[in-house]
């Protein structure tokens, strides 16, 4: 069982650390683990992505170009990524901000509303963990467990008050995901 | 079993390097390889192990404190990125010549010239044929996980030592970037001065009444003396050449080509095995772990096994296959295939590259 992941927005919606948190849980689980950001200047204030790759067996390549699921945060990156999603794979994005929604049909695409969940729960700090939740429904090949597991080793300690919070995120996240087109 | 945790090759890197019982890094930052003296000042070493970490003011001034620190025979390191490597050339000739022990790292990004930070495998000439002057190797380690990048710490500073030369860990920026799960190996502790006056007889720890004087120096203006110094550096790389080679060969049992390659290309590499399999190519990989010395004896071997190609894959315009070459020695097609300038090829770019240049071109 392999999972091959790109998230990508912009730098500061916590693309990079979703990822972090999604690998730590493979690494609770027992999983091999690759994490591969972009890099650079484009990170900041530009779009950021990271390659994330869960898999029982050792992990070839860390970089690629075809995924099995892309979580898309802003239209830069749907602009670049829609393409990129195996046919049969998942495409999950918030639609604040987009202007071009998807229109593949040989994929499964589902929205989230990340950003105006997260401004409703009075913190838009936790938006990626919202996302996370979203994808945590769609491919429960990561636990909630392991992901607060991940939270506890990747934060530090003075952070750890805030985890309830983040597991409430994780929470409205799986419950707000909705299709937007599903394949017959 | 070791602590197990999620790190950047950069930073496993950096960790190891305190674990490895090193005495000191001296470097200075640039992308994509900072966070090695990132991570080192963060982690504070001179309060764990008494390691020093000292940012220079130039790679210049860092290859030349590894000189002189591992002249005294302490663990020393420093690492940087491509433009500061081709700065400190000129330190690791005077550091051949003077045989000294140490452990450098080059996290590879695209040139020439200030180029570009992403990631590349541009610099192999550089490393494996000399990038300073006068007839002198190193050992070249190319670590292809995050793992690897933690463990070739502690194997770079023994092999420095064993040979009294300079070990190059070359990365890049995909090695170095990226997180993997990484296993460190427990500390091990860093020698006494005592301990090293007595293990190292070259290194220069203070002259004792008595006892002759120790001179470290590159320098000799009778030829006839500089010529045998460079007939022992001869034969201490032929002996590295015999005693040191590493690699990993990935299903070559069956295969009919084979893909070369080192570093971040041989885990792309792999994934283009899978892909070409699936569509009934008999393909493995030779994953090269040393550089220099470089497995041309393994190579023949498998040309012996009757293998008909091999396509050197590497981020450049076609530098480590000029040794695939020479290894084959004609007995089988040799191919080159890369992206460069900062571009890292995809799997799939790679194995369209085995079908179409290697088989069919």
């Amino acid at each position: 069982m392999t999972e091959e992941i790109i998230i990508a927005g912009f730098g500061g919606q916590g693309v990079l650390s979703m990822g972090k948190i999604l690998a730590y849980s493979g690494i609770m689980h027992d999983q091999e683990v690759s994490w591969m950001p972009s890099y650079g200047p484009e990170m900041r204030g530009g779009t950021a992505n990271v390659t994330v790759i869960l898999s029982d067996e050792r992990i070839s390549s860390p970089v690629l170009t075809v995924f099995d699921t892309a979580i898309i945060l802003n239209q830069q990156s749907m602009d670049k990524f829609e393409k990129s999603v195996r046919p049969g794979g998942i495409l999950i994005y918030d639609p604040n901000g987009i202007t071009h929604h998807p229109s593949r049909k040989d994929i499964n695409i589902y929205q989230i509303e990340g950003a105006q969940v997260a401004a409703e729960m009075g913190n838009t700090k936790i938006f990626n963990m919202v996302i996370l939740g979203a994808y945590m429904k769609l491919k429960p090949i990561v636990q909630l467990e392991y992901v607060i597991k991940g939270l506890k080793k990747s934060l530090p300690e003075r952070y750890h008050k805030l985890i309830p919070l983040n597991e409430d995120a994780i929470n409205m996240g799986m419950k707000h995901i909705k299709p937007y087109y599903l394949m017959n | 079993m070791g602590e197990l945790k999620l790190m950047k090759g950069n930073e496993a890197m950096a960790e190891a390097a305190i674990r490895a019982g090193a005495d000191a890094y001296f470097g200075y930052p640039i992308t994509p390889q900072s966070e090695v003296i990132e991570y080192l000042m963060a982690e504070k070493p001179f309060e764990r192990t008494g390691m020093v970490v000292l940012q220079a003011e130039s790679e210049v001034a860092a290859i030349n404190m590894v000189y002189g620190a591992g002249g005294s025979g302490k663990r020393v390191m420093t690492s940087s990125s491509s433009p500061g490597v081709s700065l400190k050339q000129e330190g690791l000739s005077y550091i051949a010549g003077s045989e000294i022990p140490c452990l450098y790292a080059n996290v590879v990004r695209g040139g020439p010239g200030l180029g570009t930070i992403q990631p590349s495998q541009a610099d192999y000439f550089q490393s494996v044929k000399g990038g300073g002057h006068g007839d002198y190797k190193q050992i070249v380690l190319a670590p292809a996980s995050v793992q690897e990048m933690a463990d070739f710490v502690k194997l770079g500073f023994d092999l420095a030592f064993k040979y009294r030369i300079a070990v190059l860990i070359l990365s890049d920026g995909v090695i170095g970037q990226m997180m993997e799960k990484v296993e460190l190996f427990d500390q091990v502790p860093r020698m006494t001065d005592a301990e090293i006056k007595e293990k190292y007889p070259w290194a220069t720890t203070g002259k004792a009444k008595g006892t002759e004087r120790r001179i470290i120096t590159s320098l000799d203006l009778d030829s006839l003396k500089m010529e045998k110094h460079n007939h022992h550096l001869q034969a201490k790389y032929k002996l590295i050449t015999e005693n040191e080679v590493r690699f990993e060969l990935i299903g070559c049992e069956d295969a009919e080509y084979v893909f070369v390659a080192y570093g971040s290309s041989a885990r792309i590499a792999q994934k283009s095995m899978q892909l070409a399999r699936k569509k009934g190519i008999k393909v493995g990989l030779l994953r090269l772990i040393t550089l220099f010395p470089f497995p041309t004896k393994q190579i023949q071997t498998l040309c012996d096994q009757g293998i008909k190609g091999f396509l050197a894959v590497e981020m450049s315009a076609g530098q480590m296959v000029e040794d695939v070459q020479l290894s084959v020695n004609g007995r089988a097609k040799v191919a080159h295939y890369g992206r460069f300038g900062g571009i890292v090829h995809s799997p799939e770019e790679v194995e369209l590259a085995l079908e179409q240049i290697l088989i069919g071109g």
